[in-house]
């Protein structure tokens, strides 16, 4: 599989990364190099192999589903590069 | 007592036990010697007057006869563990002006054991990195030279920490390692890192890259030092759900230097092609001095171990591509100043353009590829299935009778700055080639000082433990650190 122009253009603004016309070529050939490098993968026989999900044999913990933290929006808006009123503060979201 | 700052965790411990010295000595000679060392650009927030407060309150509970393991002890912080009210950005542009409004578990278990906290770390930016070169705040640099005079990567990620440590700046660090980023530091700069089993550390309020691989460990000047370090950093914590329910024992108990009868492994597939010679020499002196401990050394095989590397950069991008998701211009860190009539979708694209560097930016993309339509199978699951493999390598190792294996640390010793600037990003990837398959099978991995190349420069081994058995990992690591007597210190040149 190799990454086109379009394809990197398509994949860094999936990524919300904002990605110059004239970055493109390169950013295919570097990730083309990636993925290059992952095909090595195909060689491995994995039929049969369930997919890892966690190295350590253990459920998900569980908890009483009740609120136990709370009343700081303050300190939740504190770091914010915009807020006002209590609220996080962004740019026109619907025309 | 002069010297303060040279002091292992245990010396000091012992020292202000007896009352030979206090805290705010110790804390004073580290702060004195992180001002002078600039030139290593190693500490990238500095907190003195914390640490002073720090230091008096721990002067405070040694005299009460309160002191707990790390009561009074000066350390460095990786940037990437919050830290209340003071900088955490990740060395990340996308985080600049952070100050979080919490403390992460592992600093706060540090804090409550009575440590001090003198500032925080260099590294690469979101721990992405082999040299400590994508940083924002520029390189960390390595207190050891290369023979023509070269500046020397310390590593990385946690570069900042290694060159902290290894030049005295602090007693300790704290390290994180997703793919060898506390043990690969720690061999560039002849100290010891230790990455504890996943699940042994709490990842809360340690900033994500990759969930399922992350891990924080102690980088200390000693194997004693590491055994007491992982000690406090440890805890079972309800705020991380992959945090195991296993109880922390006393792993300064388990250094007996008795490891006779002990199996341990020497994988074939660590020998690779062009590997030097010297890093193969040292494997050898390694293992000889196991066996003359009275430990059995046997060949074994870890077939899968070609296809970590792929398999790596497949599931750590992933996971990176959906934890940096968060980083988006609204809640916190970096926003990019907007042009008339941007919308929220120009704000995010160009905030995150500003914000990550280009090292997080290709890996964002590339999990961003791995995980879209038509791909998932392709890359992310197959890279899972092979995950699951690697795992099974080890598990069938150990249930053959091994209780550690023995590896190099790193492929080679510190490389020059700047050196690999034109190398394809796939050759820095090498880099983790020893180290990542610990990381995929979840198992805890020390690096300990061994042995100086042609040069001069430190070179280590590293040992893979059973998982949960990192007191037994560290008495066997006890005993190589013993036989190789690794003393050599760097030339003060900063």
């Amino acid at each position: 599989m190799s990454i086109t122009e379009d394809e990197a253009r398509k994949v860094a603004h999936l990524a919300r990364i904002r990605v110059e016309d004239a970055a493109l070529p390169a950013l295919a050939r570097e990730l083309n190099g990636i993925l290059h490098f992952m095909e090595q993968l195909n060689e491995v026989d994995v039929d049969g192999v369930e997919p890892m999900t966690g190295v350590t044999p253990m459920r998900l913990k569980r908890r009483e589903d009740v609120v136990t933290t709370g009343e700081m929006a303050d300190k939740i808006l504190a770091n914010a590069p915009d807020a006002r009123e209590g609220f996080f503060a962004v740019p026109k979201v619907v025309e | 007592m002069s010297d303060l700052n040279k002091l292992t965790i245990a010396g000091a411990r012992d020292a202000l036990t007896k009352g030979e010295t206090t805290s705010v000595e110790l804390t004073d000679a580290c702060l004195t010697a992180i001002e002078a060392a600039g030139a290593l650009n190693a500490f990238v927030h500095k907190t003195p007057e914390i640490a002073r407060d720090m230091a008096r309150a721990a002067d405070q509970r040694i005299k009460a006869g309160d002191a707990a393991a790390m009561t009074g002890i000066p350390l460095g912080i990786k940037d990437l563990f919050c830290t209340k009210g003071v900088a955490s950005q990740a060395a990340s542009n996308i985080l600049s002006g952070f100050r979080p409004e919490y403390e992460s578990t592992v600093t706060q278990n540090l804090w409550d054991a009575g440590a001090v906290m003198l500032g925080k770390l260099n590294m690469d930016e979101f721990a992405m990195g082999s040299s400590n070169e994508t940083s924002t705040y520029g390189n960390a640099v390595n207190p050891w030279k290369a023979a023509n005079g070269a500046a020397l990567t310390p590593g990385g990620s946690s570069g900042g920490s290694s060159s902290a440590v290894a030049a005295d700046l602090c007693l300790a660090a704290t390290g994180t390692d997703t793919g060898g980023s506390i043990r690969q530091p720690a061999a560039f700069t002849g100290i010891v890192g230790l990455k504890p089993t996943y699940g042994r550390v709490s990842r809360w309020g340690t900033i994500a890259f990759a969930s399922s691989l992350d891990q924080a460990g102690p980088m200390t000047k000693t194997v004693r030092d590491a055994a007491i370090m992982l000690g406090a950093m440890a805890s079972v914590d309800d705020k991380d759900s992959t945090s195991a329910d296993i109880p922390v024992p006393d792993f300064e108990a388990a250094l007996t230097g008795d490891i006779r009868g002990k199996q341990i492994g020497i994988p074939r597939e660590y020998r690779m092609d062009g590997m030097p010679a010297e890093i193969d020499a040292l494997w050898k002196q390694g293992a000889a001095m196991l066996r003359d401990a009275g430990a059995e050394i046997v060949d074994i095989s870890l077939p899968h171990t070609k296809y970590a590397l792929p398999a790596y950069y497949v599931i750590a991008p992933a996971e990176a591509s959906s934890n940096l998701a968060r980083y988006d211009g609204v809640r916190y860190g970096l926003r990019a100043r907007l042009g008339q009539g941007d919308g929220i979708t120009d704000m995010y694209e160009k905030t995150r353009a500003e914000g990550f560097g280009p090292e997080v930016q290709r890996r964002v993309m590339i999990g961003t590829y791995v995980l879209s339509a038509g791909f998932y199978d392709a890359y992310y699951n197959r890279a899972r299935k092979v995950r699951a493999l690697i795992k099974r390598d080890f598990d069938q190792a150990y249930a053959a009778g091994v209780d550690a294996i023995l590896t190099p640390a790193t492929p080679s010793a510190a490389f020059p700055l700047g050196s690999m600037a034109d190398a394809d990003p796939v050759e820095m990837y090498l880099n983790d080639v020893f180290t990542v398959t610990v990381n995929l099978a979840g198992l805890p991995g020390i690096s300990v000082p061994v042995g100086q190349d042609g040069q001069g420069l430190p070179l280590g081994l590293q040992l893979i433990g059973r998982p949960f058995e990192e007191g037994d990992l560290l008495n066997i690591a006890s005993v190589v650190e013993s036989a190789a007597g690794f003393v050599a210190k760097p030339e003060r040149w900063w």
